[in-house]
């Protein structure tokens, strides 16, 4: 019975009946609406009735057809301080919220097949009711949040009180002042404290009070972090004629020198920030340009279709996510994992068809290749759209790569993005220990080398031929899951991607998986770099421009084997 | 000199040349005008603005097979010429509108819409035709020269070279693209009234600009027949056999390359000015990645190596397209996909090849 | 040797059966029927625009098949031509010409991009052709020969600043204009500049970032977006083309902004768009157009029931989870305006069926009668903004009373303020010439 604990009787609604205050870890599970139940239930007996028909009435109004309506209840409950009121607020936040022909609220689970009263706290079965959905928007949903914040702003896990508090810190307000300065006083955690003292200061900054204003500066000066930015600059705002808004010289003072202090503390977390972009970027550039480094990095091949590898893996993804939904709706979430064979060896198996069929009659003929490989690139492109539509299709985030977790303040890396990285790290280790341990990546390098010498050594160059196109057009369907999971997945998606790949294998040096990465990661996290200073459109062409003249200078690119023959 | 030019073709080789030109300058605005409305003789208004646009192609053809086929240089970013020619000409007639546009202003439309009070200054002088007809001559072979003097020198070959001129067409494109560099953005230049005080949307000047490109591209034909049976040329042959063995027997290829390269962009940039006032809009789209390799696939369908190749590649290609789009319109990136493969499969000399073969096999048959 | 040989065998094959197949296309295309009206279809199926434009070419096929099950026009059938002008833009202004002078259609509904429309304007103003353009555009321009059934900017961007500027769409007070830099979010992002500098908008609380075709990467844009919404109620305004707002949104979604601190409202963004985007993540963030799906009447059931049967009759890719969006529906529209005006007229003449389009009135799936105004060639139309929900479907949070009358020529912008688009006889309008009957 972790989830209770007796309240604090210094509270500062200590005038009402609050009883017991709940630990809220992960909303809508099943140990929550037993604590709801069982504290519904215990409460009742104690409260006033009086007070709790006050509660249980508002509490209905969440439900009420008037949008103006709910707004208030949805108020009046988070003033109330009954953090009772908690899940009925979330499940209106989340529309799990349901109000039944006799005007109780009804909660559903997240998969909402499932139902209680929120009340009672009685399950409910759904099948038999006509239920109605409140209609809620952003303004309400504002509030709601301000709401729930200051409900769980008391609670015992200090994990919930930080949520609260970075919430509240959003939207502060002047009403939240009196709230927070209780908080505060009780509040422990260092953390959490400091996000109360940057509400507070946040708000003393429009007071009239002069030492106020100045203290609250200095507080912002110590913690704030780089969206205090903008509010300080406020402060140094001039009018048309040139003149400033502010006054007082001194508050002026303060608050450029805090600016500078921010700008200063914030300046390493920024380039963090812009490397971690970069290497993500990057390593978005590697996958897609992984499998060309194969195909026509070692083979010689100017694969026009590689694009259509990378395609062919999303939509293997994406047919691998409705199989799941289909069938194995329990397994769901695991569709990703599922995929990973499934993309691989889907697009090596068209990797080899094609070369069996066509691709292999052009060896000796690179330049040919690139005509063959557009047309191949042409139907595919064409087969896809008849067969699933030229609309783009949906291919979920899994719940374990949606979201991001906060590294610091105020940045966010996604997990989706962590996990590609993480991803294109296990490739590229999978693809160096096929070539360099394996018999296969041995014959491989030989047959890239000197294919003659190679057959004469009684290497199959035929089967080998087959292997390493399967092998690159196997890796570009990885890398059509991952970009699965952060872009569009159309039957546009491959030529989207087609020419920035061979820009990242020309420029590592082709013939080399090492340049490719390096190639990748140079440019995705350049190309990072760039972008604040010299926006998308600007960035992506000074790119462009570097890497011709990194060609000029280096005309095999980057990590070219260096030789002294004259004919390669 | 004459005599040389004349040395190009055998007689026969002659008469099909100028019965084909006559055919195209002659023959044919003879039949729009004379024919009957509902003869099958009858070639209607339309088709000259899609011949002008497939002469044009065709000389973007010749321009890449002197390049490719003969030099054995692959550029996919042949857009880039044939879009500079075309900007300078559609920049001509954005000016020649004059105050007939949307807003009645001084300055193009879309320089209204960007809240631009005047012109930028390479906009200047575009008022004038000889200006832009020196700007056609001079900017995309200029552009060229300065690209391929840095790459050749480098020495930068084969498929590096392809895919830096693929870097430089999709730049420019992104470039162009931009609204605020001044060229139209996305939208380019479109909505053309007249050309040197005539109205683009007469008739006669439509045929005019087609016999014009016909005309331009007989001549340039002639100059490439010429250049490649030139001694030069036949450096240049020899450049795409061996760069090697040519370098070592005491040429400077970089020179010879340089030369072929900027020629081969000088031809694009007339094709692109003689296309733009016959289809009415050049935009970025024009330089896109796809666009140039495209161009080049032109040159492999119909043969690489033989300017007649050029010429009926450009053709071939873009008729199938323009029929296709409309008899097939869910299919036809299959005929034209299983196109490509089947000519890169089974006639690696394009279709100029399979005409040659059957005229050896003939001559065979004959002596057998 | 024998490789050779093989190779040989096959090109005789190949070489035969191409020409083959191309005198079978000859005859299968020449032997049509004769007595029907041909209606040209302008919507790219390949390249960029397929995407989008492929639905409108879908719809527009089941409009005729629905107009020619109750007869057709005039007693004649509707035959419809299709093209593929495959997202390029010259082949449009070819695939228009060779529509009207070769097939000779009575009228033409196509075209998505603006510079598609730019393309094939100055064919339809030689050639005297009809285009239907359906798309919500940036305005700034009327035309003689074209009629517009998608929202001009102050039937769909300005309504939906002044929602998000109310109590309930959030009173923001700062704006982020976010756009992909082509024309129409280049002139919207302009009319809304105007539009807020004359709401007391300061210019240092707008914010405009633009990002090239394609662009697929948002991270800074969106680390950017999150520093300035810092301090003052922000919304931003996005006019991301198509295919850029999957990444958009997903990266919007992984960092955690949500609808409620900072909405986005996006212009380009419909049912059709959502179906590639998990949508849990961007619930509560906005659309503006001038119908949705999920609004409910009975004309809207019908023609979703409609589009549902066409869809699996004609087996479409997509099945069941096709949907229906504002340009669907204003195509729909324009087909059957069109119809309307040609029986009225008696004859599908271009200029009587011009003369007869102005005024008339269509009752439409957005539950409003739409009509097209004779002066400016726009149609009046409702606007309603909506929330995203978890579906991919839209629930509307605010919509106007009533259909508003388009501006061609936006009165933000002082260059076309005193611009007049007016069709009616004798002709005043902003770029015109005289009629020509």
């Amino acid at each position: 019975m972790e989830g209770f604990c007796c309240c604090n009787k210094k509270s500062f609604y200590s005038f009402k009946p609050r009883l017991l205050s709940l630990n809220l870890k992960i909303s809508g599970n099943s140990k929550l609406i037993f604590a709801l139940v069982v504290f519904l239930t215990m409460g009742f007996f104690l409260i006033s009735t009086v007070e709790a028909n006050e509660f249980e009435n508002t509490l209905k109004d969440l439900g009420n057809k008037s949008r103006s309506k709910i707004k208030l209840a949805v108020k009046a409950l988070g003033n109330m301080g009954n953090p009772a009121a908690i899940p009925v607020m979330e499940a209106l936040k989340e529309k799990r919220l349901r109000i039944s022909d006799n005007d109780s609220l009804i909660i559903l689970n997240e998969a909402k097949d499932k139902g209680y009263d929120a009340l009672t706290g009685q399950p409910v079965e759904l099948g038999s009711l006509n239920l109605r959905k409140p209609r809620i928007n952003n303004a309400v949903r504002r509030l709601l949040s301000t709401a729930i914040g200051k409900l769980k702003l008391f609670s015992d896990d200090p994990e919930i009180r930080l949520s609260a508090a970075r919430d509240l810190l959003k939207r502060s307000s002047n009403n939240l002042v009196e709230l927070i300065e209780k908080a505060l006083k009780k509040e422990t955690e260092d953390e959490i404290r400091n996000l109360f003292l940057l509400v507070l200061a946040k708000e003393g900054l429009n007071s009239d009070d002069k030492s106020k204003r100045l203290q609250s500066i200095k507080t912002i000066t110590t913690l704030g972090n780089n969206d205090f930015k903008t509010i300080l600059e406020e402060v140094l705002e001039k009018n048309e004629e040139d003149e400033f808004l502010e006054k007082d010289s001194e508050i002026r003072d303060a608050a450029s020198n805090a600016i500078a202090k921010i700008e200063k503390r914030q300046f390493v977390k920024n380039q963090a920030a812009n490397l971690f972009y970069g290497l993500s970027l990057g390593s978005i550039l590697l996958l897609a340009a992984l499998g060309l480094a194969i195909t026509f990095g070692l083979m010689g091949v100017i694969n026009m279709a590689h694009g259509e590898m990378l395609m062919l893996g999303a939509y293997l993804t994406f047919v691998v996510q409705n199989l799941f939904k289909e069938y194995l709706p329990g397994y769901f979430e695991l569709y990703l994992i599922a995929a990973i064979p499934v993309s691989f060896l889907g697009s090596a198996l068209v990797g080899i068809i094609l070369e069996r069929g066509i691709i292999r009659h052009l060896y000796g003929r690179p330049l040919e290749t690139l005509l063959a490989t557009w047309g191949i690139s042409l139907i595919l492109i064409q087969t896809i759209r008849l067969v699933f539509g030229a609309q783009n299709v949906e291919v979920a985030n899994p719940s374990y790569l949606s979201g991001g977790v906060e590294v610091m303040n105020g940045i966010v890396f996604p997990y989706s993005r962590i996990a590609i990285i993480i991803f294109v790290v296990g490739v590229v280790i999978s693809i160096w220990m096929l070539l360099q341990k394996t018999s296969l990546g041995l014959q491989v390098r030989a047959v890239t080398q000197n294919r003659e010498m190679a057959s004469c050594m009684g290497i199959s160059t035929y089967k080998v031929d087959m292997y390493t196109f399967g092998l690159g057009s196997g890796v570009a369907g990885l890398g059509g899951l991952a970009l699965s999971q952060i872009g569009n997945v159309g039957p546009e998606l491959g030529q989207l991607y087609i020419v920035d790949s061979f820009m990242v294998v020309v420029l590592g040096g082709v013939g080399n998986i090492a340049g490719t990465v390096a190639g990748a990661l140079s440019l995705g996290i350049f190309n990072k770099f760039l972008e604040p200073v010299a926006g998308a459109v600007l960035g992506k062409i000074i790119v462009l421009v570097l890497i011709i003249v990194v060609i000029q200078k280096r005309p095999q690119g980057l990590f070219s084997l260096k030789g002294r023959m004259v004919d390669n | 000199m004459i005599k040389q030019i004349i040395k190009l073709h055998s007689l026969k080789g002659w008469l099909f040349t100028f019965s084909l030109l006559g055919i195209a300058i002659i023959l044919l605005p003879l039949l729009n005008i004379f024919a009957p409305e509902n003869s099958f003789l009858h070639i209607p208004d339309y088709m000259f603005s899609l011949f002008g646009k497939y002469l044009c192609y065709a000389l973007v053809a010749l321009a890449i097979d002197l390049i490719w086929g003969y030099t054995g240089v692959l550029s996919l970013g042949h857009g880039v010429f044939f879009s500079l020619g075309g900007y300078a000409m559609g920049m001509y007639l954005m000016r020649s509108i004059g105050k007939e546009g949307v807003y009645k202003s001084e300055l193009p439309d879309f320089m209204i819409f960007l809240d631009w009070k005047e012109l930028p200054w390479y906009w200047w002088g575009f008022d004038s035709f000889i200006f832009t007809f020196f700007v056609i001559l001079i900017m995309p072979g200029l552009f060229a020269f300065i690209f391929g003097y840095f790459a050749f020198k480098s020495r930068i070959k084969g498929v590096y070279f392809a895919i830096i001129t693929q870097a430089m067409t999709y730049a420019l494109m992104l470039l162009f693209f931009r609204n605020n560099t001044g060229f139209g953005g996305n939208n380019g230049l479109t909505d053309f009234k007249k050309i040197l005080g005539y109205s683009l949307q007469e008739p006669s000047t439509k045929m005019s600009l087609y016999i014009l490109t016909a005309i331009v591209l007989f001549i340039f034909y002639v100059v490439a027949r010429f250049v490649v049976q030139s001694k030069f040329g036949r450096v240049l042959t020899a450049i795409r056999d061996s760069e090697n063995r040519v370098m070592f027997s005491g040429y400077n290829t970089l020179n010879y390359k340089l030369a072929i390269w900027t020629i081969s962009a000088f031809i694009c940039g007339i094709a692109g000015a003689l296309y733009v006032p016959q289809v009415g809009i050049v935009n970025p789209s024009e330089m896109q990645p796809s666009n140039s390799i495209e161009m080049a696939i032109w040159v492999a369908v119909g043969g690489r190596g033989t300017l007649s190749g050029a010429l009926v590649g450009a053709g071939l290609v873009n008729g199938a397209k323009s029929w296709f789009t409309v008899a097939a319109p869910d299919y036809w990136l299959y005929f034209l996909g299983i196109l490509f493969i089947v000519v890169t499969l089974f006639f690696p000399k394009g279709f100029v090849g399979i005409f040659s073969r059957l005229r050896i096999k003939r001559k065979g048959n004959q002596n057998g | 040797m024998s490789l050779l040989k093989s190779q040989r065998g096959a090109s005789k094959i190949t070489f035969k059966s191409i020409i083959l197949a191309l005198v079978l296309f000859i005859f299968t295309v020449q032997a049509q029927a004769a007595e029907t009206i041909k209606v040209g279809i302008l919507h790219s199926l390949s390249g960029t625009m397929a995407i989008s434009e492929t639905s409108l070419k879908d719809v527009a096929l089941m409009a005729i098949e629905e107009i020619n099950a109750k007869g057709g026009v005039l007693g004649k059938k509707l035959e419809p031509v299709v093209v593929d002008p495959a997202s390029n833009w010259p082949l449009f202004a070819e695939k228009a010409r060779e529509l009207i002078e070769k097939q000779k259609v009575a009228v033409t509904f196509g075209c998505w991009t603006s510079v598609s429309r730019k393309s094939v304007l100055p064919v339809f103003e030689e050639l005297n052709g009809l285009l239907f353009y359906p798309v919500q555009y940036e305005g700034e321009e009327s035309s003689y020969n074209v009629f517009y059934t998608g929202a001009a900017p102050n039937q769909q961007a300005i309504p939906a600043v002044e929602y998000l500027m109310s109590e309930d769409g959030g009173g923001a007070k700062r704006f982020v204009l976010l756009g992909t830099d082509y024309v129409y979010p280049r002139t919207t992002n302009k009319i809304l500049n105007y539009f807020l500098k004359s709401k007391g908008i300061n210019k240092k609380d707008i914010m405009e970032a633009y990002t090239p075709f394609g662009h697929s990467d948002y991270q800074t844009i969106v680390a950017d977006i999150k520093k300035f919404a810092a301090g003052k109620p922000t919304a931003v305004i996005s006019t991301i083309n198509g295919d850029s707002n999957v990444p958009f949104y997903k990266e919007l979604a992984n960092q955690g902004l949500k609808a409620e601190d900072i909405p986005v409202v996006a212009f380009s963004v419909g049912e059709e768009e959502l179906r590639g985007i998990d949508t849990k993540p961007l619930v509560g963030h906005l659309a503006a157009w001038n119908y949705f799906m999920s609004i409910e009447n009975s004309e809207n059931k019908a023609f979703i029931k409609k589009w549902n049967a066409y869809v699996n009759k004609k087996k479409l890719p997509g099945g069941s989870k096709r949907v229906t969006n504002d340009p669907m529906e204003a195509t729909y529209i324009g087909i059957k305006m069109w119809a309307q005006a040609a029986e009225q007229a008696g004859t599908t003449n271009v200029d009587a069926v011009r003369q007869a389009i102005g005024g008339q009135t269509v009752k439409s799936p957005s539950g409003f009668e739409i009509t097209m105004d004779a002066k400016n060639h726009h149609l009046h139309k409702p606007v309603v903004i909506g929330e995203i929900q978890e579906d991919g479907q839209f629930e509307v949070v605010w919509k106007t009373k009533g259909p508003i009358r388009a501006e061609a020529w936006s009165p933000f912008i002082p260059d076309s303020a005193k611009k007049v688009a007016d069709w009616t006889y004798p002709w005043v309008c902003g770029n015109c010439k005289k009629g020509k009957f």
